[in-house]
């Protein structure tokens, strides 16, 4: 499938990542060459086919509703970029 | 002393024929020695290591004698590790100390083992040469030129180098085994769900597993018992028993049977390779295993199905990387969206950027069922293909990749080939069944590895065929010239 540079933009928007203008042509050029490979896929008839998202079909447990995770915000916020009053900080988002 | 194995580690080790110290100390000279030629290991902590080996020598004067007491191992920099750097070859974590240890690593140090330092990877485990970390290439041990395979290069490398006893790695798409093939020694990728993936940094959940790296299938064996079990912290822990993978090694191969995977032997795969691998599958039937082909239609497209479903989980996955608790922040965002896309576009590899894109796409409005939903579906197939050969035979052979090591630079300007590496190995991790790569030969110089797959949760009889093939052959005691040289 060839992409073009409308997708790879609303792409790369939507993974948060800025493209400079040089390598948009590139990445226009690999994701088309990567999804033509995946492209493959559709040469198989998948009709009555159940996906499969776990290799042995097994569900998510249940547990006891008690407290098991300690309290570690210092610890976590210590390596993060900017902190204050244990609220993490980024640049304003409202007006 | 470091051209023994950790078998023979730990009984030195017991019987006090050298302390922890000695041997640390021997390692770290040799990390200090021939890492800069390899970089194999992104960070060493000789302090912490020394540190260990000596509580491990004082505790075995006390009585203590947990397995691997005083055995100096390198961890893949994808797992935690407390207190140290823990970076998945990103510039992202080039700052990160994780704040705990990942299950593998606390079953590891509980055991006693000590941490010589963690090894170098493609960023974030996305790559098949170790050409794509932010630290830098990794060399092979065998022809400096050659990559030493992927993603788990260093920890391979630095094991068939000499660099450690025995290394853990993890394997989404065939990251232990063909580093594993293509340095020389020995890796297991086990069932999905049998070790814990809690503490390591993900990449395609689904598919990710850990497992050991190391010089022999009995020491394999040994950390793979150590490293498996149920764990409420990975909610896709296997909650079962875990063998005693020694227990199973020596019995003999006698009536097992061996499928020849006949999609594993088609267009692409090097004769020299193919030839190799039928040398090692021809040991085993003179040991009395019964050999028959087996055929897997779905093969072929293991490789276009696993760029959707790998790239969709990393860009869900990798999402978490955003400035904002932890990691690269860049300067002086202007608002929040700049702090996300700056920090990110700064930090994330190219190869990384593109798989996130790419799974963005797959995950997109309008294309979800075309590609991740039949992705899902193929997968299913897949797994049937191998459900239906394990009705016939009981472990699949074949090779682990199509060539031995190639070149440094040979194939970063050509992603479809670099991919195309993987065509035997991804099936496995589809399925999530167990597999592991064996040394079974050399081409030129250069190791090739024979793959064996077993059947679900199957691990003891997948390394008792592994084990006795290495009782009949010496594949697995050939060194590169490095790992003979001193200190």
């Amino acid at each position: 499938m060839k992409v073009d540079r409308e997708v790879v933009e609303t792409v790369a928007d939507l993974s948060k990542l800025k493209l400079e203008e040089p390598d948009i042509a590139e990445y226009i050029e690999s994701m088309s060459r990567i999804l033509d490979l995946v492209e493959e896929m559709q040469e198989v008839d998948t009709s009555n086919v159940s996906p499969m998202a776990h290799p042995l079909d097994t569900t998510q447990r249940m547990r006891a509703d008690i407290v098991t995770e300690q309290n570690l915000r210092d610890e976590y916020q210590a390596m993060a970029p900017e902190t204050a009053g244990g609220f993490y900080l980024v640049p304003r988002v409202v007006e | 002393m470091h051209d023994k194995s950790l078998t023979q580690v730990v009984h030195d080790l017991r019987q006090g024929r050298y302390t922890s110290v000695e041997l640390t100390r021997h390692y770290l000279e040799r990390i200090r020695q021939h890492n800069t030629d390899l970089n194999a290991f992104i960070t060493v902590t000789p302090e912490l290591a020394l540190e260990q080996a000596q509580a491990a020598d004082q505790a075995r004067r006390d009585g203590d004698d947990r397995p691997l007491l005083g055995v100096p191992l390198a961890h893949k920099d994808i797992f935690c590790t407390k207190g140290i750097r823990t970076t998945a070859a990103s510039k992202m974590l080039d700052n990160f100390v994780s704040p705990y240890d990942a299950t593998v690593i606390e079953k590891l140090l509980a055991v006693g083992s000590v941490i010589l330092g963690k090894t170098n990877m493609d960023e974030f485990a996305m790559g098949s040469s170790n050409e794509n970390s932010f630290y830098g290439k990794v060399r092979n041990p065998w022809q400096r030129d050659r990559v030493p395979g992927g993603s788990s290069g260093g920890s391979a490398a630095a094991v068939a180098a000499g660099l450690c006893v025995a290394a853990t790695a993890t394997d989404t798409g065939g990251s232990i085994r063909q580093p594993a093939a293509m340095c020389g020694v020995t890796g297991i990728k086990p069932t999905y769900g049998r070790i814990s993936r809690w503490g390591m940094i993900a990449y395609a959940s689904s598919l990710d597993q850990a497992g050991p790296i190391a010089k022999t299938v009995e020491d394999a064996a040994l950390l793979l018992k150590i490293m498996s079990g149920f764990d409420d912290r990975d909610s896709t822990s296997l909650e079962m028993e875990v063998p005693d993978y020694l227990a199973t090694l020596n019995n003999p191969v006698k009536g097992i049977r061996i499928g020849i995977c006949k999609e594993y032997f088609a267009d692409g795969l090097d004769t020299g390779v193919a030839q190799v691998v039928m040398d090692a599958i021809h040991e085993l039937e003179r040991q009395g295993a019964k050999i028959t082909e087996v055929s897997m239609p779905h093969t072929r497209y293991s490789v276009p199905a696993y760029y959707v479903i790998a790239p969709a989980e990393c860009s869900t996955n990798l999402s978490r990387y955003d400035g904002v608790r932890f990691g690269y922040r860049c300067e002086d965002p202007k608002d929040i969206e700049d702090l996300y896309t700056r920090s990110r576009s700064e930090a994330l590899g190219k190869e990384v950027r593109e798989r996130i894109m790419v799974g963005a796409f797959a995950l997109s409005a309008g294309y979800y069922d075309s590609y991740y939903k039949k992705a899902q579906q193929i997968r299913r197939l897949i797994k049937n293909d191998f459900m239906s050969a394990f009705k016939q035979v009981d472990i699949i052979a074949g090779p682990v990749s199509p060539t031995p090591a190639f070149k440094l630079g040979e194939k970063t300007d050509d992603q479809i080939a670099m991919y195309l590496q993987d065509t035997y190995t991804i099936a496995a991790n589809l399925a999530g069944v167990p597999a592991m790569s064996v040394p079974a030969g050399l081409i030129d110089g250069l190791p090739v590895g024979l793959q064996l797959i077993g059947n679900y949760l199957d691990e003891a009889r997948m390394l008792n065929v592994a084990h006795r093939l290495q009782q009949a052959t010496d594949w697995h005691l050939q060194v590169p010239t490095i790992a003979r040289e001193g200190p």
